[in-house]
């Protein structure tokens, strides 16, 4: 038989063949799906919205591109996931946060959270928290400046929850002119008080449902999270003792619908089997309820992902498939 | 999913793969002409290898007897032409690499041994001597596993049901289907011969239900000659053939790990072994040729051959007339489970399914990237492994801390990398763990 043939053969070995699906397009349809929330952001926040965004964005590429040179010229830019670290900070940052200060979460996100843990994959905490947390610790002040929705002349209001929170706890430090009254409507809409990307649940729902269907997300976090929630707050966020809470706005305010269906669902930063994904659910209900109801923050939604992002590991070691043939 | 399919049976876990098996399914079963020469390995099955019963020179006929096995687990092989003996010597295996084996040049004749000749009283034989037969015949498992048929139907513990596999879920095959389609009246008969053999009540037929015409035609023919065979059309997901993941989604018994499907009361056989059967004791006729799918995009005539046994690689490709592009990857058997072959110059084995040929842009080096954690892999796995962490414990070399995630119950199905989005080559992971750990 002719050589030269038998020389070209490939002899890598099984499978021969592999679904057409790539770490890289994961990643930018998740990134896609998250554009219309910041349209609409832009819309309601104006265009300094735009520049959070795209700086966020840039930050979080470049930092991970020079990273890779000093680690050896390794590129891994292009499979998208630095570009949705920045794209998530972004959408957790308020609508007037100064451009250096994005750029220093960006740089923080990438290197503290991702880089020095190994890179994609072996991160424990989800990157773009880690950046939002820590600026929230350095800029208390910046970070929680919140501009009234169609106000360029930034004008601030309380958000919902602060609103909520303020008379919860009965503390009454909102002046009156901070406070709007708004409808749910308002809120599915995102024509309220926020972080960037947080505020349009119909827009974060329309990429969701389309992350669901695609199979890049499964239900079971979004639901066990944004379900505790639900329970927990009808349970006790209402005026006259237990049940009868407004859950509704709990659902629909804060970074609730974001953080439950984008960031929780994150691959590398949440359990990998489906009874481990339910279990953080509901952890990071419980906890996102107890510090809105209860703690010195009034959103917990970050916090209660950072803290089950703790978990993570150990809900791997210990909720295992039950071994085929091995008895029940 | 419609109601139908979400009611069809099946196991848990697995993922329906683009089957491509368009290119062959409607071809008939075409009898390939007689090669000059033939290369006849003397192991094809699992088990020792056979002594040679010839020597350079002797005369053989097609179904003589040229090579037996010792010990419990072996087989026998023949000569496939009547023609010379040319030479015993090491030559290409398409599993082992290299393997001695028998080189017959054909005479052209096509004579058949003496022994080949139909069998009367076959109702009067005994399980002994039926096992016999099949030993006698060098019939193995056609699936590809090629285990000693003789050993399977003789479990050490009685069984209550028997399985014949039709699923073929192997993307591009078409072997079994044909046959089903073609041969239905001997597959039954093979059927009933088996079920005398390990005496059980229960017989089902599993096939998945892309094959409707086979789902059909069985259960027609088997209505006509009033068999009680069953015939359970099941979803079509890979690797719904594998023994295992089939007996659970026909009777929903899980076979424990590092046992075999007798331990929960079951046999499983392949359609094609069936019809062997059929063939060695009712025509007398050893397994010297089987069915092999001949296929791939860029294949000029894709096909369901009749091959004699030992015809090398390249005299098929040239009767399909060779490939529309340059060869990039020759795979006997199917796309998930096959072996790449370093050269065309190989013989067709008992275990030869198929010969599949792919071009260079679809063998793309698969650049393996970080594990990102996604689960993909650990929810089709359908032994329900962790195949990520074994994958990531080769990354660290930690090869002792991979014991705990059971690699020895993985197949090596490969469905796991194939729905890996990172690419990674999780089989090859597992392979090495198998082999460093011991
Ligand atoms: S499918 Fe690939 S990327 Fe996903 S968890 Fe498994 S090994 Fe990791
Ligand atoms: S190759 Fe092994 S680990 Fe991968 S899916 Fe198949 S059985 Fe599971």
């Amino acid at each position: 038989m002719s050589e030269e043939r038998a020389m070209t053969l490939s002899m890598t070995s099984s499978p021969h063949i592999r679904f057409p699906e790539t770490t890289s397009r994961i990643m930018w349809t998740v990134f896609f799906c998250l554009i219309p929330s910041g349209i609409v952001s832009v819309y309601v926040f104006g265009l300094s919205t735009l520049w959070i965004i795209i700086t966020a964005v840039l930050g979080a590429v470049a930092t991970e591109y020079g990273c890779g040179l000093m680690a050896g010229g390794k590129n891994t830019i292009s499979d998208g996931s630095a570009a949705l670290t920045g794209l998530l900070l972004a959408y957790n940052l308020p609508p007037q946060a100064p451009l250096w200060m994005v750029f220093i979460g960006a740089f923080i996100a990438i290197v503290f959270s991702k880089v020095l843990f190994g890179g994609l994959g072996f991160n424990i905490f989800n990157p773009a928290l880690i950046g939002r947390v820590f600026l929230m610790a350095s800029f208390p002040v910046l970070m929680t400046r919140w501009p009234a929705p169609f106000r360029v002349d930034a004008v601030t209001a309380a958000t919902p929850l602060a609103v909520f929170k303020d008379s919860f706890q009965g503390t009454n430090v909102l002046s009156q002119a901070d406070i709007i009254n708004y409808s749910y409507r308002d809120l599915f809409l995102g024509f309220r008080g926020g972080c960037i990307g947080e505020g349009c649940v119909a827009a974060l729902l329309l990429g969701a449902v389309y992350l669901l269907i695609r199979g890049y997300i499964s239900w079971q976090i979004p639901v066990s999270f944004i379900g505790t929630v639900a329970v927990f707050s009808w349970l006790f966020s209402g005026k006259d003792g237990i049940a009868g809470g407004d859950f509704i706005l709990h659902i629909l305010s804060g970074g609730l619908v974001l953080g439950a269906f984008y960031m929780a669902t994150d691959y590398v930063t949440s359990p990998i089997t489906k009874t481990g994904q339910l279990i953080f659910g509901f952890g990071c209900g419980l906890i996102t309820g107890v510090i809105r109801l209860w703690g010195g923050y009034p959103e917990g939604v970050s916090y209660s992902i950072l803290l089950m992002n703790i978990l993570v590991p150990l809900l791997d070691k210990f909720i295992v498939p039950r071994r085929f043939g091995e008895l029940k | 999913m419609n109601g139908l399919n979400a009611a069809m049976k099946t196991f848990p876990g697995g993922k329906h793969i683009e089957g491509h098996k368009q290119l062959t399914r409607n071809e008939p079963i075409c009898a390939m002409p007689l090669p000059a020469q033939v290369i006849i390995p003397l192991s094809q099955h699992t088990g020792s290898i056979c002594e040679p019963l010839v020597k350079k020179g002797d005369k053989v006929k097609a179904g003589t007897k040229i090579g037996q096995g010792n010990g419990v687990v072996s087989s026998t092989v023949h000569a496939s032409v009547s023609g010379t003996v040319n030479n015993i010597s090491d030559y290409n295996h398409p599993v082992l690499g290299s393997c001695p084996a028998v080189i017959i040049d054909s005479d052209g004749k096509d004579e058949n041994d003496a022994q080949v000749k139909e069998r009367s009283g076959i109702a009067e034989l005994s399980k002994e001597e039926l096992l016999a037969i099949i030993k006698d015949s060098g019939i193995v498992g056609l699936g590809g596993a090629a285990f000693p048929t003789q050993v399977k139907l003789n479990p050490p513990r009685p069984v209550d049901t028997l399985i014949i596999n039709g699923v073929e879920c192997e993307p591009y095959l078409t072997c079994d289907f044909r046959l089903m389609l073609e041969r239905t009246n001997e597959l039954l008969q093979g059927i009933q011969l088996i079920q005398k053999i390990v005496n059980v009540q229960k017989v089902f037929i599993g096939i998945e239900e892309d094959k409707q015409e086979a789902v059909l035609q069985l259960r027609n023919r088997i209505m006509e000659k009033k068999r009680r065979f069953e015939v359970v059309a099941l979803k079509a997901k890979y690797p719904q053939g594998a023994e295992k993941q089939l007996i659970k989604a026909v009777v929903g018994r899980e076979v424990p790990p590092g046992k075999l499907p007798f331990d929960v009361g079951v046999i499983v056989v392949n359609v094609g072994t069936a019809v062997a059967v059929y063939e060695a004791v009712c025509l007398g006729k050893p397994l010297y040729e089987r069915i092999v799918t001949v296929t791939g995009r860029i294949v000029k005539k894709p096909a369901n051959l009749k091959v004699r046994l030992g015809t090398r690689f390249s005299d098929i490709i040239a009767f399909c007339e060779g490939t529309k592009e340059p060869l990039g990857k020759i795979i006997m058997g199917g796309p998930m489970m096959g072996l790449a072959q370093f050269t065309d110059d190989v013989p067709v084995i008992k275990g030869t399914s198929g010969i599949l040929m792919l071009a260079k842009d679809e063998i793309k080096d698969f650049t393996e990237t970080p594990c990102i954690r996604c689960g993909r892999c650990v929810n089709v796995c359908p032994v329900r492994m962790l195949p990520y962490a074994l994958s990531l414990c080769v990354e660290s070399k930690s090869f002792e801390q991979a014991l705990q995630y059971n690699p020895r119950d993985c197949m090596e199905c490969g469905a796991c990398a194939y729905v890996c989005p990172a690419k990674r080559r999780i089989v090859e992971s597992i392979r090495l763990i198998k082999a460093v750990v011991k």
